[in-house]
C-alpha cells in the first residue's frame, strides 16, 4: 500500500480494515456455529460422536476463543485502525506493521483452531493457549499497540477522539493483563505451568479473566461504539463530560472488580469485598456510556423506524446497559450465592456478548462494507433488517431461557427439606430440569447463525458489487502545539 | 498479611475512591470555556460532542454507590486487617486441619466474631442435630423397613455417595454396586457403617514383576474358571499352580476374605472388568480402590442413617 501519492496527499489504510472485517464475519460464523454445536451437545451428548476432539470439554474453549479472539478481536483491530486514521486525520503509523497484526493474529487464531481440539490446553479459562501461542500474541499485540499509538502521536487533531481514549485503555491493558496472567514455566514445547498456585493463580486468572471482559468486550467495543452510533445517526456526541467521567471511573474499576469471580471460595474476604465494593460502583460508570450512545440519538429518534443499522447499534446499548446492570448485582455476595455455578452466569455472559458485543460490531460491519467497497448502501438493506429480527429474537430466546434455568439451578441447589435439613433435590435432577430450556438455548442459538449467514451472503455480494476503495486525506500544517 | 500490605490496601484503596470522587465532583462543574448545552470546539471526521452536563439521577446513583462503598468497608472486612465492625467472616479461613478448625471455632465464640459458616452449621444442628440423634438410637436393620427414612437416606445417599456409586447405587468400574449381595468388606449394618466411617484402602498388588506374560495368561485363566467360565483347560492348569501366591488374601477356593476385603473370585462379579484381558491388566498392574471416611464431613448419626439405606438396598433381593 501506497501512504503518499502527492506532496498534498495521504492514503488512509483501508486494506487492513477490509481483511480484518471480512475476517471478521467468517470468524464468527465459525465461533456461533461451534457454539450451536456445544449447545446441542448438552441435549444430545452422542454428538461428540465418541471422538476425543469432538467432546464438549475441547470445543467450548474453541467456541470461546474464536468468539472473543477471532470474532471479536479482529473486528476491534479492524475498526480501531479505521477509527483512528479517520479521527487523527492520518494514515496508520505502518503499512508493515499493520499487515503484520492481521497476518499475526489470524495465525495465532488459527493455531488455536488446531491446539484445542487436540486438547492442548493450560487450562485457564479464557486463557487456554500454550506458551508459544502466548508469546506470539504477546508480539503482535506490541505490534499492534504500536501501530494504534504511533497513528495517535501523529495525529494532525488538536484533540483526541473518546473513542480513541476507549480503544487505547482497552490495548494497554490488555497487553499487560496478557502478560502477567500467563506467566509459566514450560515443561515441554506444548505443555507448561502456571508461575502462580493456589489461592494467588484463581486471583491472577480472574483479574485477567474479568478484565478480558471488561478491557477486551466493554472498553473497547465503548470505543466502536463512540465512533459508529454519531456516524450512523448523524448527530453529535450527547456529553462531553459524561464521557470524561464514564472513562476513567470505568477504566479505573474495573482492574479491582475481578475478586466477585470467587466468592464464598478460599480467597481471603477482604478480597471478595473489596471485588464486589468497586463491582457495584462500577455499575454507574458503566451506564455513563449507554447513557452518553443512546441519548446521542435525541432528536433522530425517528431514523430507528427506517434504518436497521442504527437498530443494531441502539439495541447493542440496551443490551449494554441490561448486562452492565446485571454484572454488578450478581457480585453482590447475596445474589451470587444463588446465581454462582449455574446458567444464569451463561445467560448473562451472552446477553452482554451476543447483545452488546455482537451488535455493536454487526452494525459497525454494516456501516464499513459499502464505504470500504465505494458503495452507497449494503446489496440488500432489507436482509440487514431481517438479520435484526433474526439475531434479536435469537438473543432473547438464549438469555430467557438461561435465566430460567440459571435461577431454576440455584434454588434447587439450595432446596432442603423442612423435617430433617436434607437437600432436596440431587444435582442429577437441576440437569433433568434444565433440558427443556438448553433446547430453547439451542433454537435461539440457530436463529444467530442464520442471521450471520444471511449477513456473509449481503457482504458477498456488496463486495462483488463494489471495487476497494481509497480514501485520501489533503495534507495541512499540523495544528501546533497539540494538546490533549 | 503484614502491617505494611494492610496499609498497602487501606491506602491504596481509600485514595482510590477520594479520587473517584474527585472526578466526579470536577466534572459536576463546567471547567470548560464551553457554555452548557454547546458544542465543544473540536471535530473528528465530522463528530462534534456537546457539552451537556452530567444527568442528574445518574450523579445521585454515583454518589450512593459511593456512599454504600464506604458503609460496607466500615462493617465488612475489606480493607487490609481491618475485620470490620461486625466482626463477620465467611467462615476460618487458612485452617489447615480438622483440629485447628475446632480450635478457631472455639477462639471466634469467644471474642462473640460471626463467623457465618459455623453459625450457619449450628443452627442446621439445633435444628436437624436431634431428628437425626433419635434416628441414631434405632437399630440399622429397623431404620431400613422404615419408609420415611428410607427418603432421607437415599437424599443424602445422592448428596454424598451417588457420585461414585451413581444415583441407582449400581456402581461402576471400580466402583462398587451397593444393590447386590456380594460385599468386599461384608455386608452386615455394622460392617457398612464401619465402612462409611473409616473409609476402606482396597489393595491389589501388581505382579507384572513376579510372573512372565505367559503365567499372567494362564493365571487369569484358572481366575475365570473359578466362576464356571470357559476357558482353556491346559492353561487353566498351569495357572493354578500359581494360585498359591493369590490365596494368601483370597483363599484357597478363591471366595475372598472380607476381613481384608480380598473380592471372591467365583461370583462372576467383578470390581474391575471380567474379561481376560481385563483380568490379566489387574494381575499385571494391580488395583487401588479407595473408599473415603465420611465421619469428620457427615458425622456419626447421619451415617448411621445412610447406612440404613445402603443396607436396605442389599435387602430387597
Amino acid at each position: 500500500m501506497m501512504s503518499q501519492t502527492s506532496p498534498q496527499q495521504l492514503e488512509y489504510n483501508l486494506k487492513v480494515v477490509r481483511q480484518f472485517a471480512i475476517m471478521t464475519v467468517i470468524w464468527g460464523i465459525i465461533g456461533m456455529a461451534v457454539g450451536v454445536f456445544i449447545a446441542a451437545q448438552l441435549i444430545w451428548p452422542e454428538l461428540n460422536f465418541d471422538t476425543p476432539w469432538l467432546t464438549y470439554s475441547r470445543l467450548r474453549p474453541l467456541h470461546t476463543n474464536a468468539v472473543i479472539f477471532a470474532f471479536g478481536t479482529s473486528a476491534l483491530m479492524g475498526t480501531s485502525f479505521y477509527i483512528v486514521q479517520k479521527t487523527c486525520l492520518t494514515p496508520l503509523f505502518s503499512n508493515k506493521l499493520a499487515s503484520f497484526v492481521f497476518w499475526g493474529w489470524q495465525t495465532v487464531i488459527l493455531l488455536a483452531v488446531i491446539t484445542l481440539p487436540l486438547g492442548i490446553t493450560s487450562s485457564k479459562e479464557y486463557a487456554e493457549l500454550e506458551w508459544p501461542i502466548d508469546i506470539l500474541i504477546a508480539i503482535v499485540w506490541v505490534a499492534y499497540l504500536i501501530v494504534f499509538f504511533g497513528t495517535m502521536v501523529r495525529r494532525r487533531t488538536s484533540h483526541i477522539y473518546v473513542a480513541n481514549w476507549f480503544l487505547g485503555a482497552f490495548i494497554v491493558t490488555v497487553a499487560v493483563l496478557h502478560i502477567v496472567n500467563s506467566m509459566a514455566i514450560p515443561v515441554s514445547f506444548t505443555k507448561s505451568y502456571s508461575i502462580y498456585a493456589g489461592a494467588v493463580d484463581a486471583m491472577v486468572q480472574w483479574w485477567y479473566g474479568h478484565n478480558a471482559v471488561g478491557f477486551l468486550l466493554t472498553a473497547g467495543f465503548l470505543g466502536m461504539m463512540y465512533y459508529f452510533v454519531p456516524k450512523q445517526a448523524e448527530r453529535p456526541v450527547y456529553s462531553y463530560r459524561l464521557s470524561v467521567v464514564h472513562f476513567w471511573a470505568l477504566i479505573s474499576l474495573y482492574i479491582w472488580a475481578g475478586p466477585h469471580h470467587l466468592h464464598y471460595t478460599a480467597l481471603p474476604d477482604w478480597t471478595q469485598s473489596l471485588g464486589m465494593v468497586m463491582s457495584v460502583i462500577l455499575f454507574v460508570p458503566s451506564w455513563g456510556g449507554m447513557i452518553n450512545g443512546i441519548m446521542t440519538l435525541s432528536g433522530a429518534w425517528h431514523k430507528l423506524k427506517t434504518d436497521p443499522i442504527l437498530r443494531f447499534l441502539i439495541v447493542s446499548l440496551s443490551f449494554y446497559g441490561m448486562s452492565t446492570f446485571e454484572g454488578p448485582m450478581m457480585s453482590i455476595k447475596s445474589v451470587n450465592a444463588l446465581s454462582h455455578y449455574t446458567d444464569w452466569t451463561i445467560g448473562h455472559v451472552h446477553s452482554g456478548a451476543l447483545g452488546w458485543v455482537a451488535m455493536i460490531t454487526i452494525g459497525a460491519l454494516y456501516y464499513l462494507f459499502p464505504r470500504l467497497y465505494s458503495q452507497n448502501g449494503m446489496f440488500s438493506t432489507k436482509w440487514v433488517n431481517v438479520h435484526f429480527w433474526l439475531h434479536t429474537i435469537g438473543v432473547v430466546l438464549y438469555i430467557v431461557a438461561l435465566w430460567i434455568s440459571g435461577v431454576m439451578q440455584g434454588l434447587m441447589w439450595r432446596a432442603t427439606n423442612a423435617d430433617d435439613g436434607t437437600l432436596t433435590f440431587s444435582f442429577i435432577e437441576s440437569v433433568e430440569a434444565s433440558y427443556p430450556f438448553w433446547f430453547i438455548r439451542f433454537v435461539g442459538g440457530l436463529f444467530i447463525v442464520a442471521g450471520m449467514l444471511l449477513m456473509a451472503y449481503n457482504c458477498w455480494l456488496t463486495i462483488r458489487r463494489g471495487n476497494p476503495a481509497r480514501e485520501f486525506i489533503d495534507v495541512k500544517p499540523a495544528p501546533a502545539a497539540a494538546t490533549v | 498479611m503484614t502491617s505494611f500490605w494492610s496499609a498497602w490496601i487501606i491506602v491504596l484503596t481509600l485514595a482510590f475512591l477520594v479520587g473517584i470522587i474527585w472526578l466526579l465532583r470536577w466534572n459536576m462543574s463546567n471547567y470548560t470555556h464551553i457554555e452548557e448545552g454547546e458544542p465543544m470546539d473540536h471535530e473528528f471526521d465530522g463528530i462534534v460532542e456537546i457539552n451537556n452536563p452530567l444527568p442528574r439521577w445518574w450523579t445521585i446513583l454515583f454518589w450512593i454507590t459511593i456512599v454504600w462503598g464506604f458503609i460496607y468497608l466500615a462493617l465488612y472486612p475489606g480493607l487490609g486487617n481491618f475485620k470490620g465492625l461486625l466482626g463477620w467472616t465467611s467462615s476460618n479461613q487458612g485452617v489447615l486441619s480438622v483440629e485447628e478448625s475446632e480450635l478457631a471455632t472455639a477462639a471466634a465464640k469467644e471474642a462473640g466474631l460471626i463467623v457465618q459458616y459455623d453459625r450457619e452449621v449450628d443452627d442446621a444442628d439445633a435444628v436437624f442435630g436431634p431428628i437425626f440423634q433419635a434416628f441414631a438410637a434405632r437399630s440399622i436393620e429397623d431404620l431400613a423397613a422404615d419408609e420415611n427414612v428410607r427418603k432421607i437416606g437415599q437424599r443424602l445417599f445422592l448428596q454424598n455417595c451417588a457420585q461414585c456409586h451413581g444415583s441407582n447405587a449400581m456402581g461402576g468400574k471400580g466402583f462398587p454396586n451397593l444393590t447386590d449381595t456380594d460385599w468386599l468388606y461384608g455386608g452386615s449394618p455394622e460392617a457398612i457403617k464401619h465402612t462409611l466411617i473409616n473409609g476402606r484402602q482396597g489393595a491389589m498388588p501388581a505382579y507384572g514383576e513376579t510372573y512372565s506374560a505367559k503365567q499372567i495368561s494362564e493365571l487369569a485363566n484358572y481366575v475365570l474358571s473359578l466362576s464356571g467360565r470357559k476357558v482353556d483347560p491346559v492353561m487353566a492348569e498351569a495357572g493354578k499352580a500359581n494360585f498359591v501366591v493369590c490365596s494368601a488374601c483370597h483363599g484357597v477356593d478363591g471366595k475372598g476374605n472380607q476381613m481384608i476385603g480380598a473380592p471372591n473370585l467365583t461370583d462372576n462379579i467383578w470390581l474391575y472388568g471380567g474379561s481376560q484381558a481385563a483380568i490379566e491388566e489387574t494381575l499385571l498392574n494391580g488395583r487401588n480402590g479407595v473408599m473415603p471416611a465420611f465421619i469428620d464431613t457427615l458425622g456419626e448419626d447421619k451415617i448411621h442413617v445412610i447406612s440404613s439405606y445402603v443396607y436396605g438396598l442389599s435387602q430387597q433381593q
